[in-house]
Formats: structure tokens, C-alpha cells, sequence
């Protein structure tokens, strides 16, 4: 079975044109929660990335049995048991970055990517789609989630990946880490500036009101 | 002048419409407006016959700004020499002062004029004037040490992020130079607060005297076993009128409470600043000092013994009073809701100095806290106005 250019399109569209972060505005809290340092970025992004492929999967499996009216609850179940799957993983294998994440991995479940996927997407579409837009999505969701990582590890702690990469003779100098780049707040204003820079090069992605 | 004109007139063809050079139009029209008075005039609707123009009214308000800053200038100086204990002539203090202020006022206005010079060309508006302002209150309120890039990294942080997304001047929420100040004080906290930073040569430590502190007021007062009396670095003890005067440590404008007064007289004579803030302000920070003496007996924060009239002098209370709450952008606009706005602001200063232990100034938040209500004060305070019109107009009706 090929991939049309249909297909690819529910790949690529969501790294850009309909990022879920910086278009659609979701997944927010943990955005701003686990960038402090690109390693946890990455971990987080690779955890919804996968819960997001196989929830999606799953539901568009069973999308002609489930009630209608009790969706809501079935497509829960499947995202809580698959992240209870993915925080035990993490705990078995890196358990120093899972320490770090501490909560939020169980807040993928609570992560609207996931609900929006699952309700706009993997309801009323095959398998391979799904799947295909989940891997999309979370690649969407990583990579604003790196960028913003990396420019708040660079900025706030001088590293990249846990190494230090500001040269020690830049802090004889005089020069300070920017103790704001810690702090959520600027981890806002990044997602501000990036969305800021996307839109201000893409016009048509900028809202007519009024 | 007859030169600037000329140059001015062989410049203009250049820029227009055709002219080779017209995306610098931007800059040209901010220099031409900066030396001459604009020759435009208004074509529609009623209007007044002035010469005032923002740039103009900016420029008084940096003109307010100069008794504190030269008092700033001579304090800066004063203190280093009273730090070292070498005897100092007037000229030597100012001369010192004017080595670390001047690059400070440099860097700021620097760091400004580049991002509103390019925001103007990126976007095509003209350059606004908002800046002159901002970029002579950002020096006046940081302390004399603070390194110069961080001042450029602020300024610059605070126009495009506080100013130049909500588009520009006249459209913020915040006050710029507050907002310039917040980011230094959360980002460098180690160079923004502390008993070393507010003398100038202190954190280096070279040549002090023994035994000396570099301690304001503020940081005093909130200190643990604080018993009522505040002093210098040499531990003799300052009075009310010294306090006054402004003849402490503590940002390089900020310490003058009578330098800013004139200030204050400047911005309310020619009709820039306005009464009902400055006045709500001090009668809001007033309450809370007398509220929190009267209270003080059942606490043991020490703090709270301050003499409330202490608490207008001392600090940032009385710059922020004339000129970071006045800020019209960012203030409230409705006539009462200044009252509320102001007085607020003032109550906040205070409550966020004495009760909370982790800042001894609150000024700084309680403005920036203000700035963000006060598009909410208004809302209530129109809506009041259109119930009770609503209501006496169906009244009469009837």
C-alpha cells in the first residue's frame, strides 16, 4: 500500500500549518511545564507522540462499535492505560528524567492534543490515516516543544543536552544566565515569539476579526 | 539651524513617495520631527491650535526627569567616596556619578532607539516618541552597578515584548520601563537586589572602609531585629529630612523625594502628569502605612513599626508616584477609576513591601499589578456610568 500526497499531507501539515501548539493552541500547560531543559522536552514529546500514535490507532480500530454516547469515556480508558504503560517505561529505563517530568507524564492523559486527535480525527477515519496523523501530530508537538527547550536551556542554564556550551570565559566576563528563562512565564513568551514569527511569515494564518 | 534646515530639505526629495531612498522615510520623519516643528497641519474634525505634539510632551516629561537624575548623578559619586572614605569635593562626586550614569542612560537609549527604529521600518509607521521617556526612566531606576548589557538586554526586551507586540506606543498594557526593570530584577537577581549593588564600587570591594554596609533603608527596615532607626553605611543614623532629601543608597533616581517633587510640579504645571494619580497614590500608600502601624502591635514583624510617612520618602515610592503610575498609556482612563487605580497601587506598594518577606520594595509589582487591573477599572466604572444614566433617563421617562 503507497502513501498518497493525501496522506503525507497528515504528516506535514500538522509541523506547520496546523501545528497543535502554535495554530491550534494546544497542549499548552505541558509545553510550558517540562521545556526548562531539552532533554525532558525531548522524553515528553517522544512520550505523547506515542500514546498519541496507538490511541489513535486503537480508536479508529474500534470507531464503528464504540457508542456514541459514551465515546468520551472509552477513548479515555484507552489514553490512561497507555500512559500508565509509557510511565512505566520511563520509570524502568530513565528514571532520573521521569523523576523530573514527575507529573505530567500522567497529565498526557489530560493533554488536549490527544482528545482533539482522537475526537476530530481517528473517530471518523481508517487506521493507516490515523495513525499517519498522529505521527504528525506529535512531531508537531516535539517540535515546538525542542525549540522552546533549547532556547531556555541555552538562554537560562547555558546548556544544550545537560552540557554546558557557554564558553567559561563569557562568565569571567561578566555575562549571567538569564534567570527568567527558567521561569514559566518566558516559557509563554518563547511560544508567543515563535507563534509571532510563524504567523508574520505564513499571513493567511493570522485570524480576520472585525 | 539654518544648516539642519538645509540638510533637512535636500534629504526630504529622497524619501518621499519615488525616492530612491523612501523605506528610510521612517527614520527621516523621526530626526526631522525631533529638530523641527512639524509643518503638517490637522484637516479634519475640530482641533486645537498647538504646537504640542507627543514629541513634544515626551520631552517635557524627560525635562521633569532632570533634578532627580542630576541629584542621582551627585548621590552615585557622594556615596562611592563616603564608601571609600576618601574626602571628596562636589566636582569630584559629580564627576564619578557622571562616569557611571552616562554609560547606563547610553546603553538604554541605544538599545531602545534600535528596536523602535527597526520595528518602525519593518512595520512602516513612524517612529514613536514614547521611547525619549522610557529610555531616560530605565536608568533612573536601576542601581548604580548594574552591568551595562544587561541594561541593553532589558530595554530592548522590554520595548518589543511590553511595547511593540501590542503595537507600539499608546497601545501597551504595561509600563515599559517597569517592565524593563521586572525582567532585570527575575532575570539577574544577583545583580538587582542585595546590600552591595546600590554603591557604586561596593561589589567590587576594593578600598572600603571597614565594617561599611551598603544597605538601603528598605533592606534595613526589613531586616530581621530591626529597631526603628535607619542609618548609613558608616552607622550613623539618618533623619527624616535626609531621607527626605535623598541622601541615601538606592536606585540612581529614585532617593530624591524633593527632586522628585519638582519633577512633579514640572508635569503638573504644563498639564502632562496627572493630580488625581500622584495624589491617590500617596493617599493609598499612606492608608496602608497607617493601617499597618496600627496593627503593628500584634505582629512581630518589625517592619510594620516603619512611621508610614517614612514610607513616601524611602525607595521608589515617590518616583513611582510622579512618573511610572502617572504613565497615561498604561493607567486608567476614566476619572474615577484614577482614583482607584492610584490609590490601589499606593495600598499595594506598601502591603507588598512591609508583609512580604522575600521583597523589601513593592513598588515596582504593585504598578505593574495596576497597569494590568486598570483596563478593568475602567470597564466598571463605565458601566456605572451607563446604569445610572440608564436609570435616570427611564426614571424621567416615565
Amino acid at each position: 500500500m503507497a502513501l498518497t500526497s493525501k496522506d503525507l499531507k497528515l504528516v506535514t501539515n500538522p509541523l506547520n500549518m496546523e501545528n497543535p501548539i502554535t495554530v491550534q493552541v494546544l497542549g499548552i500547560c505541558s509545553a510550558l511545564a517540562i521545556t526548562v531543559q531539552m532533554k525532558s522536552a525531548v522524553v515528553m514529546a517522544l512520550s505523547v507522540t506515542v500514546v498519541l500514535i496507538f490511541s489513535n490507532l486503537i480508536t479508529s480500530l474500534l470507531r464503528n462499535t464504540i457508542p456514541n454516547r459514551i465515546r468520551i469515556i472509552v477513548q479515555l480508558t484507552i489514553v490512561a492505560a497507555l500512559v500508565i504503560i509509557v510511565d512505566q517505561i520511563l520509570k524502568a529505563y530513565v528514571y532520573d528524567v521521569s523523576k523530573q517530568l514527575s507529573v505530567f507524564v500522567g497529565l498526557i492523559i489530560t493533554n488536549c492534543i490527544l482528545m482533539g486527535r482522537l475526537e476530530a480525527f481517528a473517530m471518523g477515519n481508517k487506521p493507516l490515516p490515523s495513525v499517519l496523523d498522529a505521527i504528525g501530530n506529535g512531531a508537531g508537538y516535539g517540535v515546538i516543544l525542542i525549540i522552546v527547550a533549547f532556547l531556555r536551556e541555552l538562554l537560562g542554564s547555558g546548556k544544550i543536552w545537560g552540557y554546558q556550551v557557554v564558553p567559561d570565559a563569557f562568565y569571567e566576563m561578566g555575562y549571567v544566565n538569564n534567570g527568567l528563562m527558567i521561569l514559566p512565564p518566558m516559557a509563554l513568551i518563547t511560544v508567543g515569539t515563535i507563534i509571532w514569527v510563524q504567523r508574520s511569515r505564513y499571513k493567511q494564518l493570522i485570524e480576520q476579526n472585525g | 539651524m539654518k544648516a539642519l534646515r538645509n540638510l533637512f530639505d535636500n534629504l526630504k526629495p529622497h524619501v518621499e513617495k519615488d525616492g530612491k531612498f523612501h523605506y528610510l522615510h521612517s527614520t527621516f520623519d523621526a530626526f526631522h520631527t525631533l529638530f523641527f516643528v512639524p509643518n503638517r497641519v490637522t484637516k479634519v474634525g475640530a482641533h486645537i491650535r498647538d504646537y504640542i505634539d507627543s514629541k513634544r510632551s515626551m520631552a517635557l516629561v524627560v525635562l521633569a526627569m532632570m533634578p532627580a537624575l542630576f541629584f542621582g548623578i551627585w548621590n552615585v559619586g557622594y556615596h562611592h567616596y563616603l564608601a571609600t572614605g576618601v574626602e571628596a569635593t562636589f566636582m569630584m562626586m559629580f564627576l564619578h556619578g557622571l562616569i557611571k550614569v552616562v554609560p547606563i542612560i547610553a546603553a538604554s537609549y541605544t538599545a531602545g532607539l534600535a528596536v523602535e527604529f527597526t520595528m518602525a521600518q519593518i512595520r512602516g509607521h513612524e517612529v514613536n516618541e514614547g521611547f525619549l521617556v522610557s529610555g531616560m526612566l530605565v536608568p533612573l531606576i536601576v542601581p548604580v552597578d548594574v552591568p551595562l548589557w544587561m541594561v541593553f538586554v532589558a530595554t530592548a526586551f522590554a520595548l518589543l515584548f511590553g511595547k511593540e507586540v501590542f503595537g507600539g506606543t499608546g497601545m501597551n498594557i504595561l509600563n515599559p520601563a517597569l517592565t524593563a526593570r521586572a525582567f532585570l530584577f527575575f532575570a539577574y537577581p544577583a545583580q538587582m537586589s542585595g546590600d552591595f549593588i546600590w554603591i557604586s564600587g561596593l561589589s567590587a570591594g576594593e578600598g572600603i572602609v571597614d565594617g561599611f554596609s551598603g544597605a538601603t533603608c528598605l533592606a534595613q527596615a526589613a531586616a530581621e531585629g530591626f529597631t526603628g532607626t535607619l542609618h548609613n553605611g558608616l552607622g550613623q543614623a539618618y533623619t527624616f529630612w535626609d531621607m527626605f532629601l535623598g541622601v541615601i543608597p538606592g536606585s540612581i533616581g529614585e532617593t530624591s523625594t524633593l527632586m522628585i517633587m519638582i519633577g512633579a510640579v514640572v508635569l503638573l504645571v504644563t498639564g502632562i502628569g496627572n493630580w488625581k494619580i500622584m495624589l491617590s497614590f500617596v493617599l493609598g500608600g499612606l492608608a496602608m502605612g497607617l493601617l499597618l502601624n496600627g496593627l503593628a502591635g500584634y505582629s512581630d514583624n518589625a517592619y510594620m513599626t516603619l512611621p508610614a510617612h517614612y514610607h513616601l520618602v524611602l525607595g521608589g515610592f515617590a518616583f513611582g508616584a510622579v512618573f511610572m503610575v502617572t504613565d497615561p498609556v498604561s493607567a486608567a482612563q476614566t476619572d474615577k477609576g484614577k482614583w482607584i487605580y492610584g490609590f490601589l497601587a499606593g495600598f499595594f506598594s506598601i502591603m507588598i513591601r512591609v508583609l512580604n518577606p522575600a521583597y523589601p520594595e513593592g513598588v515596582m509589582l504593585s504598578i505593574l499589578l495596576m497597569n494590568v487591573f486598570a483596563p478593568l477599572i475602567d470597564h466598571y466604572v463605565i458601566q456605572g456610568h451607563i446604569k445610572r444614566r440608564l436609570a435616570r433617563a427611564t426614571a424621567s421617562a416615565k
